[in-house]
């Protein structure tokens, strides 16, 4: 991170009336996101700020860049005409659990497959917030709402683990109320080349509140956020008294004095296989217990925009014919005097 | 008979032109062999038009009628204007081609059967009682038939191709047979093959050597022995090349591209039958192109929007069911007043519909087929060769006006090819656009939604560009600042101002010219890829004494202007259309003109001779 601070938070906010809810973490992910973008070396107009619908889908018009609210879902797939328009743009797709999981669930997948250069951020809060509370593809199941009102039937999904199943080269948590950890987050995705994905959880403090009470309330966080740091073993508790081993039948939260320190499985996203960060990422489901937050996987892939733009450079070193007049006469012609 | 075989061959019978149907198993390979025909006709100099017609499945059933794929070619020593309404000449490589396709033989044509094919088995699965090529059923035809199996095999015998593989040249046996009849130039089909398959590889070889079989047979057999001369057409001076719609449209997109000096960018997903425009484009990336197939249709729109957003010339094709897909994309890049050119080759619908087949039926959704008020320049390709210049076109105004534009192109256009007199490709016109780099307001602000006085066009201020920076989307933006805004009277505004926008390109497309007298007793009014049969029938009405006029639409919003006023001269309109009436619909609505619609919805193209009884029908009816 640079110290020449060129911009201040004031240069990131567009001057539109922010219009959330009062109490809603999205202002504190706007406040981080602004503060993060503010320290930055890198041009305002650089970055592109692309949204599909619902509530965190307003956030492009509150951050002074070039931006578009799109359409319900569609935003991964926008965004990587943007990326792969001009690779030098920073493009940050902002979405929901609705938006990104339900009616866009297919082209957030496929980005991360395919490594388009996107940061992914998405704020979920287990509910629709935009249509006032109806249960989304990560609210729990039995979950009682105005569409459930005998309970919700969908197993929810477990975005980290969506993501990791989709193969994505950079996966992270993070939650709206630490604001140290979601900055840290925010420049690990944003170092990283490819598709990074962040899920942040986000309090709905009118229709879903306190959904993630166990990992920001006083009480109970310490005893339940799990930090993953990389090249640490994975403890955590007030005294790190517990940890986590990672086995054939998946990852398990043990007492550290049960299996010795050296037992305790020792972090590392930079593994090939996403099968370890998989197990980490079943570990909670919801959150109804301890949950790990940060980085799951880091992963070097090409990027499909280095990828393309690789394609085009070669196609022109070997053919140099590039006229109409050369493409008709290779597909041959003929003269009527 | 007998004594005919002992005389010297007879000198070919000339004739102007001739239509010949390609016509058997999908795997029989009639696509490639009314291809190579058609370009050894082009090489030869004939004007010419195809009507290429293939079933949706890859392999249906062998030898069932649902899997026959047939490949019509025109070929003419005059300039025509369609693929001929009925054939003179039907190779049936099998009974289930002959069943399906004789109805569109000429009375007196002439019928080339692969013999081996008809047998019991194969009769039974075309539904023959009895075989049609002995039992005197087909007394009104001349029938010829010839063992191409039998003789594919002995040719190929030393080529090192083996096994049922060896039965793949039949086609190629058929071509060879057909090009001896008609006279055509034989060195194009080996240079072909020997680039297709590899100089002097086993299926170069057999493919080669049934060909020579085929033309042979035809010189040494007897029954044969009466050959046809189409002489060179008398086209027009100029360079030509032989071109599919599909085609067309791609080198259309790629020039526009380099006259606009962008980047195309196309998003697409692969359907029939728009999917060669995709790979057309994604082999040219020498041309500095993207191409990016995504991963459905609302992705391939979405990207391109992306891409226009970022500045490039975004396209996205497709047909009927991924034009349905991509409307809120298209809605939003209308709100975003942003270019973007979709493409819809047109298929036979509602849903699955019939995927191979054409028809007109998109139009409605074209025009409206979009949620709220939400109109946009339409525009359609008159035949296989314009499908270039419409692409051009739709560049133009979707740059010019900063609004998504669809192009309404179909199957037929898609596939079917004619000669195509080339332009002057240093010569085509210059598309002129220009992205913001200043502020335009007051103090160093930019308004995104400042519009031009002309053109009503808001800036292209592209991400980058310092000092621009701005937020679009989809809620209804405030005039100028392009922020959101729910207030009614902009929103009213606003409406009208996109409304007009697009209707303000009627002042910038040329005049319709009427093809035919200002005083004729029916106007006929066509759009789209019926341009062809829709001239030849209304000449055909007017050699038969009748006095008939014509009016093509290139442009389907805005309509030109002088279009109410040609409509207004005429007691009589006749609106031939491949839907039930759509068309129709639109001229009655905003000219309050009498129109009455000729409609076809068989998956197949207009004849000429459809149109030419329609407009008898009306001219003698006294109401």
């Amino acid at each position: 991170m640079t110290t020449d601070t060129r911009y201040t938070r004031a240069d990131f906010q567009s001057g539109q009336e922010v219009k959330w809810c009062p109490g809603c973490g999205d202002y504190t992910i706007l406040a981080s996101v602004q503060n993060f973008l503010a320290s930055l070396d890198i041009d305002r107009e650089k970055h592109v700020f692309i949204s599909g619908i619902g509530c965190a889908s307003r956030f492009p018009y509150y951050v002074n860049t070039y931006g578009m609210h799109s359409i319900h879902g569609r935003a991964p797939a926008i965004a990587t005409g943007v990326a792969l328009a001009d690779p030098d743009l920073t493009v940050w797709v902002i979405t929901g659990d609705g938006d990104g999981l339900s009616i866009g669930g297919n082209h957030l997948i496929h980005a991360l497959r395919r490594n388009v250069n996107l940061k992914i951020l998405l704020f979920n809060n287990q509910i629709y917030g935009l249509t006032k509370g109806q249960y989304s593809p990560t609210s729990e199941a039995g979950k009682r709402t105005k569409t459930s009102p005998m309970g919700s039937l969908d197993h929810p999904f477990n975005p980290v683990s969506l993501a990791l199943g989709a193969e994505a080269t950079f996966v992270a948590r993070t939650i709206d109320m630490d604001r140290e950890h979601t900055t840290e987050m925010l420049q690990a995705a944003y170092e990283h080349k490819g598709t990074s994905f962040i899920e942040i959880y986000q309090n709905c403090n009118v229709f879903n509140d306190k959904a993630f009470q166990i990992l920001t309330g006083r009480q109970e966080r310490e005893a339940n956020r799990i930090y993953l740091e990389a090249g640490k073993p994975i403890v955590f508790g007030k005294d790190n008294e517990m940890g986590v081993v990672v086995g054939i039948d998946g990852a398990q939260i043990v007492k550290v004095e049960d299996v010795g320190l050296d037992a305790i499985q020792i972090h590392d996203p930079a593994r090939p296989s996403p099968g370890v960060a998989f197990a980490l990422s079943r570990l909670a489901h919801g959150p109804s217990g301890p949950t790990p937050i940060g980085v799951f996987r880091q992963v070097e892939r090409a990027t499909y925009g280095d990828l393309m733009v690789s394609q085009i450079d070669d196609a022109k070193a070997r053919n140099k014919a590039t006229s109409i007049s050369d493409l008709v006469q290779q597909h041959g012609t003929w003269t009527v005097e | 008979m007998q004594e005919e075989t002992l005389s010297p061959p007879k000198p070919p019978e000339k004739r102007d032109r001739v239509v010949i149907r390609f016509a058997g198993d999908s795997g029989d390979g009639m696509q490639l062999a009314g291809t190579r025909f058609t370009e050894s006709s082009a090489a030869f100099g004939n004007d010419l038009a195809t009507f290429p017609d293939y079933p949706a499945e890859i392999r249906a059933p062998q030898g069932t009628l649902a899997g026959v794929s047939s490949f019509q070619v025109h070929i003419a020593d005059w300039d025509i204007l369609t693929h001929g309404d009925e054939a003179d000449v039907l190779v049936a490589m099998n009974p289930a081609a002959l069943k399906s396709n004789i109805r569109d033989v000429v009375a007196g044509g002439l019928i080339l059967a692969n013999e081996d094919a008809f047998d019991q088995r194969n009769l039974d699965k075309a539904g023959y009682e009895s075989n049609p090529l002995t039992d005197g059923s087909l007394s009104n035809y001349h029938v010829m038939t010839a063992p191409m199996e039998k003789l594919t095999k002995l040719a190929v015998a030393d080529s090192g191709v083996k096994g049922r593989s060896v039965l793949r040249s039949k086609n190629f046996f058929a071509l060879g047979l057909i090009s001896w009849m008609f006279n055509r130039p034989t060195e194009p089909i080996y240079e072909w093959v020997q680039k297709k398959f590899g100089e002097g590889t086993p299926v170069a070889e057999a493919n080669i050597e049934a060909f020579r079989a085929g033309f042979n047979f035809g010189n040494t057999t007897e029954e044969f022995h009466h050959t046809y001369e189409i002489l060179p057409a008398k086209l027009p001076a100029g360079t030509y090349t032989n071109i599919t719609g599909n085609q067309a449209l791609a080198w259309g997109l790629v020039a526009a591209a380099k006259s606009a000096g962008l980047t195309l960018f196309l998003g697409s997903y692969p359907i029939t039958p728009a999917t060669s425009i995709l790979e057309e484009i994604a082999r040219l990336k020498h041309f500095g192109v993207k191409t990016f197939q995504a991963e459905d249709e609302i992705a391939g729109v979405g990207v391109s929007l992306g891409a226009a957003f970022t500045g490039h010339l975004a396209v996205t094709t497709t047909s009927g069911p991924g034009v349905a897909l991509k409307s809120e994309t298209m809605s939003l890049a209308l709100m975003t007043e942003l270019p973007l050119i979709l493409v819809d080759v047109q298929r036979a619908g509602p849903s699955t519909g019939l995927p191979t087949k054409v028809e007109q039926s998109d139009l409605m959704m074209a025009l409206y087929g979009r949620h709220g008020e939400a109109p946009l320049p339409v525009l359609a390709p008159s035949s296989p060769s314009d499908a270039f210049a419409i692409a051009m076109e739709a560049a133009r105004i979707a740059l010019k006006y900063m609004t998504p534009v669809i192009l309404l192109s179909d199957g037929y256009l898609a596939n079917g090819a004619e000669p195509w007199r080339l332009p002057d490709f240093d010569d085509l016109p210059p598309i002129d656009i220009e992205h913001a780099t200043e502020p335009n307001g007051p103090n160093g602000v930019f308004y995104p939604y400042a519009r031009d006085e002309v053109t009503g066009a808001r800036p292209w201020a592209i991400p980058g560009t310092p000092g621009l920076e701005h937020r679009v989307g989809g809620l209804e933006k405030e005039a100028l600042t392009g922020n959101v805004s729910y207030d009614p009277d902009n929103h009213e505004m606003m409406t009208a101002a996109r409304a007009a926008k697009v209707d303000g390109i009627a002042n910038d497309i040329p005049d319709l010219e009427v093809f035919g007298a200002d005083d004729a007793d029916i106007l006929v009014v066509s759009w789209g890829s019926t341009y062809g049969s829709v001239r030849a029938g209304v000449n055909n009405a007017n050699k038969a004494g009748y006095s008939a006029a014509h009016v093509h639409l290139r442009h389907l919003n805005p309509f030109p202007k002088n279009l109410g006023d040609i409509l207004a001269r005429y007691d009589k309109v006749l609106v031939p259309e491949l839907n039930l009436g759509q068309l129709t619909a639109v001229l009655r609505a905003k000219y309050l003109t009498p129109a009455v619609t000729l409609s076809k919805v068989q998956g197949a193209p207009f004849m000429a001779n459809e149109v030419t009884k329609k407009i008898v029908d009306l001219l003698e009816d006294p109401s």
